[in-house]
């Protein structure tokens, strides 16, 4: 089944000189216990017009603030990040309408159907609600939630589903560069695969440019063409699979290539940052 | 270049999300409507006791007066007080949901996005007042046969706008801080709410209080509208209060959406626009 999209799909042609994403020396600090932590520290990549590109990192590597500096929710305090060569600052409202963001919580009014929500962020990035509704449908339908379910408030469907239908939601605005913030995460398998096919359709029928951030090494491999490996905020490697398995990896995983890098399995890892302090302060201070 | 129509199609997004809300929350909505009919007939039922608490003879004319005075304060100020704290609870309330992230991260201006959320707003308020008044009608008699509606519904709209910039601006504190910014917001309506003369003349208050109701926009609207419904004082009559109040709203939009650009300058470098809670 085609994937609904709308016409205007794909790369602008406003810069088609430039890569999708450029981001150069993103330095975030945040205050915490009085002293200044470098979430990110002078990370420099380029993602170009149609490729899956995958950060790998634990929790606190800085792939959530990284993403949320290239969705123009957070401001970095160096750098300077251009989508498709309109600069993240200066043309926030054009780099608005070519980005769209599916982060690790999904995030709803609750109460409302995701039909409702849907068509309310469509209309948001210029989508009539008709032609909302119909692609949400389609797009819903394709991602394995019946039709009978997208009239329900969104807080009676399961975890699983509303994250589908915060995938449905980006979709559904035809973003040119998808930021995917772990989004695969708390699905079962079934439905990881069918988020992680729609992504893959997504870009090969479409063009789209697809930024995605994970620490579910299998699903990097999967759907990523390069893959940027974070640790303590920097960027420690990059490449293909096949170029970080030859450089790191004697045994050819991604896992091996994560240990060689960091030291540790990324599971490891993640138990160490679960149980330390976040490097993003909390907002009620 | 911004098209008018665009901007009007992406600011209706806000008013069709609210309608959607009010009617998913009809229940709350039903319960905050009954909360504010029975606040206005208390208010109300005081004016007709004034005989009994004062212990002297008042002339039923000036009862209904009385009675009339309270109710253009209490529902004036239902309206005005809904138009001011539902654009600062939508900002904490969209920060609790972690929907904020999404609502600041599409392609809407922000004064399309704050005009959208007051137009909803406004229906909100629209529906709740207009409700109160039928509601308290039903109960005690109210002598409208001086009023001049076009006066009165001009001083209203007076008001919404004044409410609007001053909405705008309290918005800026749950943008910074989901609960004590919520906190404080209710806390300047508290204060508008004493200083305006929604149930009694200004004259009553302090002189420092007095001094805070000159900047306050519904002292001019309530008197206004008192005046309208009261005595039939047309606009020329009233021009006296229009101007100061029109004058709060012309510079409290451009000032509130000011602060609000730079609240949420601030909320991106120090990374505060996320969920809370």
């Amino acid at each position: 089944m085609a994937i609904a999209v709308r016409e205007n799909i794909g790369p602008p042609t406003v810069g088609a000189a430039h890569p999708a994403l450029r981001a150069q020396d993103i330095v975030k600090r945040f205050r915490s216990s009085g002293k200044d932590v470098a979430a990110v520290d002078g990370v420099s990549l380029a993602v170009a017009r149609g490729e899956i590109y995958a950060l790998l990192g634990a929790n606190g590597s800085g792939k959530s603030t990284l993403i949320r500096v290239f969705s123009t929710l957070l401001e970095a305090d160096e750098g300077a990040v251009s989508v498709f060569g309109l600069d993240i600052r200066r043309d926030e409202l054009a780099v608005k309408r070519l980005i769209n963001r599916v982060s690790v919580e999904a995030s709803f009014f609750k109460k409302l159907s995701a039909m409702e929500n849907l068509v309310y962020a469509g209309r948001l990035y210029g989508v009539a609600a008709a032609d909302a509704r119909v692609r949400s449908r389609e797009i819903l339908i394709r991602l394995g939630i019946a039709e009978t379910r997208h009239d329900e408030p969104l807080e009676k469907l399961s975890r699983g589903m509303q994250q589908k239908v915060a995938i449905a939601r980006a979709f559904l605005t035809s973003p040119s560069l998808l930021l995917l913030d772990e989004p695969t995460t708390g699905l079962d398998i079934r439905s990881k695969r069918e988020v992680q096919t729609f992504v893959r359709d997504l870009r090969d029928a479409h063009d789209a440019t697809i930024l995605l951030t994970t620490h579910d090494l299998d699903e990097a491999e999967r759907l990523a063409d390069r893959i940027g490996i974070l640790h303590g905020g920097r960027l420690v490697a990059e490449g293909t699979t096949a170029e970080l398995c030859a450089r790191y990896g004697a045994r050819g995983t991604l896992e091996e290539v994560f240990m060689t890098i960091t030291g540790r399995k990324i599971e490891d890892l993640e138990a160490e940052t679960n149980d330390g302090p976040a490097r993003e302060p909390a907002s009620e201070t | 270049m911004i098209s008018i129509g665009t901007q009007a199609g992406l600011a209706y997004a806000f008013v069709e999300r609210e309608v959607a809300l009010m009617k998913r929350y009809w229940l709350w909505e039903l319960v905050w409507i009954i909360y504010g009919i029975v606040t206005s007939l208390s208010v109300a039922y005081i004016g007709l006791a004034v005989p009994i608490i004062s212990g002297s003879a008042v002339d039923p004319v000036t009862t209904s007066r009385f009675v009339l005075y309270l109710l253009v304060g209490t529902i004036a100020w239902r309206f005005m007080g809904l138009v001011f704290e539902n654009i600062a609870e939508i900002i904490a309330w969209e920060r609790w949901e972690g929907t904020i992230e999404y609502t600041f991260m599409a392609p809407v201006p922000r004064l399309t996005h704050l005009a959208g959320m007051a137009g909803g707003t406004i229906i909100r308020a629209l529906v709740f007042s207009v409700t109160t008044l039928f509601a308290v009608m039903l109960f005690i008699p109210v002598d409208l046969s001086h009023a001049n509606a076009v006066s009165a519904i001009v001083m209203l709209l007076v008001g919404t706008v004044a409410f609007m910039g001053l909405g705008i601006a309290s918005a800026v504190f749950p943008l910074l801080w989901t609960e004590k910014g919520l906190q404080m917001a209710y806390i300047v309506q508290a204060v508008v709410l004493l200083v305006s003369g929604v149930y009694y003349p200004t004259t009553v208050l302090p002189s420092w209080l007095q001094a805070l109701s000159v900047i306050s926009p519904a002292t001019y609207v309530i008197e206004g509208m008192r005046r309208a419904l009261l005595d039939g004082a047309d606009l020329v009559a009233l021009w006296p209060l229009v101007w100061p109040a029109l004058l709060v709203g012309v510079l409290s939009i451009p000032i509130g959406l000011r602060a609000f650009i730079a609240a949420e300058r601030y909320a991106k470098r120090t990374g505060r626009l996320k969920r809370s809670g």
